[in-house]
């Protein structure tokens, strides 16, 4: 993985001890909260309903053994013995002090670790498919190009106040699992019929008050103009995006009420003028980001491992939680281990201390020290020899990581809403942990297939439900909790939008409208279809009747 | 109508309400509530003055009324940060912690 020079060290220290100073003036009373309100926010530090919380960056959701043992130490030293991974590949803690802030920032500045842009109206977090340098599907590592953009990106002054946050996301892969065309800047990495790896580039995408998906402004983009080509796109959104009404600020309504074809063409004219600038991306350059990228020293090993093909015909719990978590890799005799942190009645994504110093220990023991941070708020081991997997599994079981629910009804996306967030209208972790509670059978949820499930407590959609198969939106009715639905949400390559199927329903009332749709969805499938692909070929028809149907009426 | 000034305190982000004693309490059954309006406005101009001596941080009042027997917010949300996360009894004020 990418390790700081003494250039990034040196700054990320400095801010650490520059906020720190500024903790101490506001401790002292020397400034407001109007005056320091936009300083904390620069570093991650928000104020919700019962603490403040911190947001940590994992860079495209790469993550070391050493980062998260210091992540598990500030959740127990500093916070309440916990901590919760993000849609957007990064961590928070729900329960800081302001006065530990100091401390926290130097640890986490030791660890190469910060919450600088994890905040604000600046380019956040650029995320990427969780299985990036591994997959057996992967066209192209999106770790190098996720880095350039880091670095590029990382307190771009003039990007500094842009009219909103603005988050690019890149996949390898066709297979898209970053969601790119939900982001501001989605980039597709892929090779043309000359053999060249370019980028198709999105824009607008993003969900929200007003969803889009992203619309391809650019075919292909050859790798080398890959930074003058986002600067084009942020320099138009900069000086024409909206900046009188916040909800109309993000790049997508630019997009929008512009036209693509209009704001591509001030792009690419914006972009003729400075492609061969200073931003052009060398072929060195790229090859020496991609040297922190290079593989890890595999072993020769055979394609199948025996010893794991045995435990699996022995122990079919064994086999059935592997079946469910592991995915393919491109080096013989090894698996991308899914880990799941979204166990059955529990809140997704949530993780306590002494699970990630397990996790950190298991990264060192069998995959190389390194892991990565999903956005569907789950862990995964990259590089795992299959002939361990079996042990891997076992160890897992004891930390209460075993969860059999990769792709499941239960594995679903959720927000922290209003059990812990000041923005929500009502709760969205009581759902999640409900929803999987009655589907918690593992052979019930593996013969339902996949599913995609995805929560948020208020139209923000940090739980992205605007892309689940089934989403569901919080909504404050009169001081009552009433939940939206929302069908045929999709992230995939194929992305699009969910519709709401009808009036909302009260928590236990949308619990019970999910099981009978998902009834429906089993009975009208043909073989091998998923839920969204039944969707998309009969309508939302039979599912609204089916959500409507019987005694819990829909409000 | 009964209310109450709830906060955050500066230094650590807890949230606190304003006591009998115009003093900062963490558990919402230590405070009693203005149940006319001319109170109420006096519980605020104590916690205003607390926010601009830097010692809290959004001070608002909010509704609260007695259920069974136990002083309660009555929006769902001041409820929640009352007693802290609903999926997480072991946590927050519910919890004594
Ligand atoms: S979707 Fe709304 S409730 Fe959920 S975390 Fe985002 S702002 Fe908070």
């Amino acid at each position: 993985m990418y390790r700081y020079d003494e250039f990034d060290q040196a700054l990320v220290t400095q801010r650490a001890k520059q906020f720190a100073r500024q903790v101490e003036r506001r401790l002292a009373g020397e400034l407001t909260e109007d005056q320091f309100l936009p300083l904390r926010l620069k570093n991650g530090l928000y104020l919700q309903l019962h603490a403040y919380m911190l947001r940590i960056n994992v860079p495209y959701g790469v993550l070391s053994s050493r980062q998260l043992r210091k992540l598990a130490h500030i959740a127990r030293t500093y916070d309440k013995d916990y901590g919760h991974w993000t849609t957007r590949q990064n961590m928070q803690f729900n329960w800081i002090r302001l006065e530990d802030m100091p401390e926290i920032l130097l640890e986490l500045a030791s660890v190469e670790m910060h919450g600088i842009q994890s905040s604000g109206n600046c380019i956040r977090n650029t995320t990427a498919d969780e299985y990036a340098g591994v997959a057996a599907d992967e066209v192209e590592d999106p770790r190098v190009y996720c880095e350039i953009i880091r670095q590029w990106s990382s307190l771009h002054p003039e990007f500094s106040y842009l009219p909103r946050k603005f988050k690019i996301a890149v996949t390898g892969s066709d297979n898209d699992r970053a969601a790119v065309k939900v982001h501001d800047i989605g980039l597709r990495l892929y090779r043309n019929e000359a053999g060249e790896a370019g980028f198709e580039v999105f824009v607008g995408g993003g969900l929200g008050r007003t969803p889009f998906v992203g619309e391809s402004i650019r075919a292909f983009l050859p790798t080398r103009d890959l930074l003058s080509y986002c600067e084009a796109i942020l320099r138009i959104y900069n000086q024409l995006g909206r900046r009188d009404n916040k909800y109309k600020a993000r790049i997508k309504i630019l997009v929008h009420e512009m036209g693509l074809d209009e704001f591509g063409r001030q792009v690419e004219e914006e972009w003729e003028r400075i492609r061969e600038g200073a931003l052009t991306l060398p072929d060195e350059e790229i090859e020496r980001i991609r040297t922190h990228f290079e593989p890890p020293p595999y072993e020769s090993l055979p394609a199948e491992s025996a010893a794991y093909l045995a435990k699996r015909t022995q122990n079919q719990d064994f086999a059935t939680w592997a079946d469910q978590q592991l995915a393919d890799h491109k080096q013989p005799g090894y698996a991308i281990v899914n880990v799941s942190c979204t166990p059955i009645g529990r809140a997704p994504g949530d993780i306590s201390s002494g699970q990630m110093e397990v996790m950190a220990d298991l990264a060192d023991r069998f995959s190389f020290g390194e892991l990565r941070v999903t956005h569907n708020q789950n862990l995964v081991l990259t590089d795992v020899r299959q002939e361990d997997v079996f042990t891997l599994w076992e160890a897992l079981i004891s930390a209460g990581l075993a969860t059999a629910n990769h792709g499941l009804i239960s594995d679903t996306i959720c927000c922290p809403g209003l059990d812990y967030c000041s923005l929500a209208n009502a709760r969205s972790i009581p759902l999640a942990e409900k929803l999987s509670a009655r589907v918690a059978d593992t052979s019930r949820q593996q013969e339902i297939g996949e599913i995609y499930v995805n929560m948020s407590g208020c139209i923000n959609a940090c739980g992205h439900h605007h892309v689940g198969n089934i989403g569901i939106v919080g909504v404050d009715k009169k001081n009552s909790e009433l939940y939206q639905l929302m069908l045929g949400g999709s992230a995939e390559a194929d992305a699009s939008l969910g519709k709401i199927l009808g009036p909302g329903f009260d928590e236990d009332g949308i619990i019970d409208a999910i099981e009978r749709i998902v009834d429906a969805y089993v009975s009208l499938r043909e073989d091998g279809e998923r839920f969204i692909e039944t969707y998309r070929r009969l309508g939302p028809a039979p599912f609204k009747e089916a959500a409507y149907d019987g005694t819990t009426q829909g409000r | 109508m009964s209310q109450i000034v709830i906060a955050n305190r500066l230094r650590d982000g807890l949230v606190v309400f304003l006591g009998n004693e115009k003093q900062w309490v963490v558990q919402v059954q230590d405070c009693s509530p203005a149940s006319d309006e001319t109170h109420a406005a006096e519980l605020l101009a104590v916690a205003e003055a607390a926010e601009a001596n830097q010692e809290i941080v959004g001070a608002s009042l909010i509704e609260v009324e007695m259920r069974e027997g136990v002083l309660t917010p009555i929006k769902m949300r001041e409820a929640i940060r009352a007693l802290g996360p609903t999926i997480r009894k072991d946590l927050g004020k519910q919890a004594g912690n």
